[in-house]
């Protein structure tokens, strides 16, 4: 098998993912047997470098923010291995796993279940360093610089309660929690796509400027192509579970490899007539993942798909000719030369 | 540090909301005094319970003294203002000292159950899994039984007395109280906050106590509350068929029993102690439907 999982971890990637794997159990029947796996994230492999912004996009059910609790081990992956800063992170090492928590935090969606609604805000920014024994008083201070950190007037907000903030105030707050405990990296699970699009400017403005001032990494999970466009130093494009293509953001979006790339991308909304979209880019939804397709995954909504495709589960691997350095990788047939397939380069 | 505009922007946003925060219980203070309904319950309940504990300052005769003489007095007779029973005590004296009984009859099994049954909907609904399934199906069990028969049954075997007639509500209020517990907690679990919590490194007791309790206890508690009234009526009932109190002892259940055999010859006066358990449970279930909309955070 060729593919990034065999290959070396490079030193100075701050995270590294390799063979990642989650299948959930599809329970049914009386008597609440296993019928089936819903092969969520299969056999993901990617690096994220120091101070990088990877955005991660796909169609909902990809598992886009499967991948982003798996490496928050917030739910325990079925194999694989992720390497953060140079260490392997062992899950049952409770201590261990504690301080890689303390060096990674995520942004979740949906800004209003994700601040307990019983704690005045300035409490849930104080709680992940008052579980690390800051005292309660460095913690204060600390919230307090935070707020101004992230917009919020401390003398106004500190003692509120989340039901009173706006959703973009919210979603401050959430950043604030977050950078409270200074991570190096941040994972933002469509962080801004609750928000109105004036707020979420305003939001991606502030989570740019922190990241120039605090030198922070992230992964920045998203459906909307622009925004990742925008935010992005390279992009991730999965689908039903496996990375389709990798690569940096213009390679992605100005040469684009894989047919589903081509066709999330020309599903991305224009601002000019003459780009108008005439024909949907794809049809039908995307098959069941309980029993994906064998094969190429895409291979029942793609133009171009062979016999090969149906059988041959493609590799991702460097795409032929497009990038020099081999940093756009790509796992369809019909890019790999040799491959057998009739469009494969020679 | 360099000044962003977005940060300007956010500082004029909050500057626009002119509305001074309130804390959380402060709002809650506000919803209670504005709704007349909850107030007059609270006051009554308050003025049912003070009395109850105080009755030897308010009382003016003995609660065991009988008089032949007086049997079955009419209200408004002089010196028996509710009348007397049917052993010629005096009703409000008795009234008054049976609270004491009914209330603490009424009160404890739930106080005590939602200690029990609080705990456990709590482990089961925060670890989930097999946990859950053993402790929810045991509950289950109990489920198959109407509470009332339940009650008379646990009571029936360990005997009449007071403290049998507490262990058995208490019995029989811990499956319901377990079961919504449970609900609440499996529902705050999965929220973010919780996930956020985990994320930044917290343990399982850290966080149960930080954002599990506070957001729990809530729903629990008033539901609790709400419970109250059917255990009075239960404790009421346990005496009325002799398996709580026991006489000469003043309790409403068991002054309800024991006037039965006079509802003809004085009505007014044998009502009374049902007219005591039924205020007393109504404005326990008001109050917490109350206190129910008063604490919701979405408001």
């Amino acid at each position: 098998m060729t593919g990034p999982g065999h290959l070396p971890e490079r030193q100075e990637a701050l995270l590294a993912v390799r063979e990642l794997r989650k299948y959930f159990p599809v329970r049914g029947g009386i008597l609440n047997r296993t019928v089936g796996q819903v092969q969520a994230v299969d056999d993901v492999n990617f690096d994220v470098q120091p101070g990088e912004v990877l955005g991660i996009v796909g169609e909902s059910g990809c598992g886009k923010s499967t991948t982003a609790r798996l490496i928050m081990h917030l739910i325990r992956a079925d194999a694989g291995r992720i390497t953060f800063d140079g260490e392997p992170v062992r899950p049952d090492d409770t201590a261990a796993l504690r301080e890689v928590r303390r060096r990674m935090q995520m942004v979740f969606q949906d800004s209003y279940s994700s601040l307990n609604p019983r704690l005045p805000i300035e409490d849930t920014i104080m709680f992940g360093p008052r579980v690390h024994g800051v005292s309660a008083k460095a913690a204060r201070t600390r919230a307090r610089e935070l707020f101004s950190l992230v917009g919020l007037d401390p003398s106004q907000f500190i003692r509120r309660y989340p039901h009173e903030l706006s959703g973009g105030q919210r979603q401050r707050v959430n950043i604030a929690r977050a950078l409270a405990l200074e991570p190096r990296l941040l994972i933002l699970d469509e962080a801004v796509s609750a928000l109105d699009k004036s707020v979420e400017a305003q939001v991606l403005n502030l989570l740019q400027a922190l990241r120039r001032e605090l030198g922070l990494t992230y992964i920045f999970i998203s459906h909307d192509l622009n925004v990742v466009q925008y935010m992005s130093d390279r992009v991730l494009v999965m689908y039903l579970g496996k990375v389709v293509e990798i690569g940096p953001t213009t390679a992605i979006y100005n040469r684009m490899q894989h047919p589903y790339t081509s066709a999330l991308l020309s599903a991305m909304p224009s601002m000019d007539p003459d780009q108008r979209t005439e024909t949907p880019p794809l049809v039908g939804d995307p098959p069941n993942p309980i029993d994906p397709p064998p094969g190429c995954r895409f291979h029942t909504r793609c133009r171009f798909a062979e016999d090969m495709c149906r059988h041959t589960e493609p590799g991702l691997e460097a795409a032929a000719g497009v990038q020099a350095d081999g940093s756009h990788l790509v796992a369809c047939h019909m890019r790999v030369a040799g491959s057998g397939h009739s469009l494969a380069p020679d | 540090m360099t000044t962003l505009d977005s940060r300007q922007q956010a500082t004029v946003d909050a500057a626009q909301v002119a509305v001074q925060s309130r804390g959380y219980w402060a709002t809650v203070g506000v919803r209670i005094r504005d709704d007349k309904v909850t107030v007059a319950c609270g006051v009554v309940l308050a003025l049912i319970v003070l009395s109850a504990i105080f009755a030897d300052l308010i009382a003016l005769a003995d609660p065991y003294k009988a008089s032949m003489i007086k049997r079955l007095a009419p209200i408004g007779t002089d010196g028996y203002p509710l009348g007397a029973d049917e052993m010629g005590r005096d009703m409000l004296t008795r009234l008054l000292y049976g609270g004491r009984l009914s209330l603490f009859m009424g009160i404890s099994p739930i106080v005590i159950a939602l200690a029990i049954g609080g705990t456990l909907g709590l482990v089961a609904g925060f670890l989930g899994g097999r946990v859950n399934m053993a402790i929810m199906r045991v509950m289950d069990v109990f489920y198959a039984f109407p509470s009332v028969l339940l009650a008379v049954a646990i009571s029936g075997a360990l005997g009449a007395g007071i403290g049998n007639a507490i262990v058995s509500l208490t019995l029989v209020f811990i499956p319901p109280i377990t079961r919504v517990t449970e609900s609440v907690t499996t529902q705050v679990r999965s929220l973010d906050y919780v996930e956020a919590a985990r994320a930044s490194g917290a343990g399982n007791l850290t966080i149960i106590r930080v954002h599990v309790l506070s957001n729990v206890l809530g729903p629990v508690f008033i539901y609790s509350t709400s419970l109250i009234s059917v255990s009075i009526i239960l404790a009421s009932g346990l005496s009325f068929l002799g398996l709580g109190t026991e006489p000469p002892e003043p309790e409403w259940g068991l002054m309800l029993n024991t006037l039965r055999q006079s509802i003809y010859v004085n009505p007014w006066v044998a009502a009374l102690p049902g007219a005591m358990i039924f205020f007393t449970s109504l404005t326990f279930n008001l109050l917490s439907d109350g206190l129910r909309s008063a604490m919701d955070v979405r408001l």
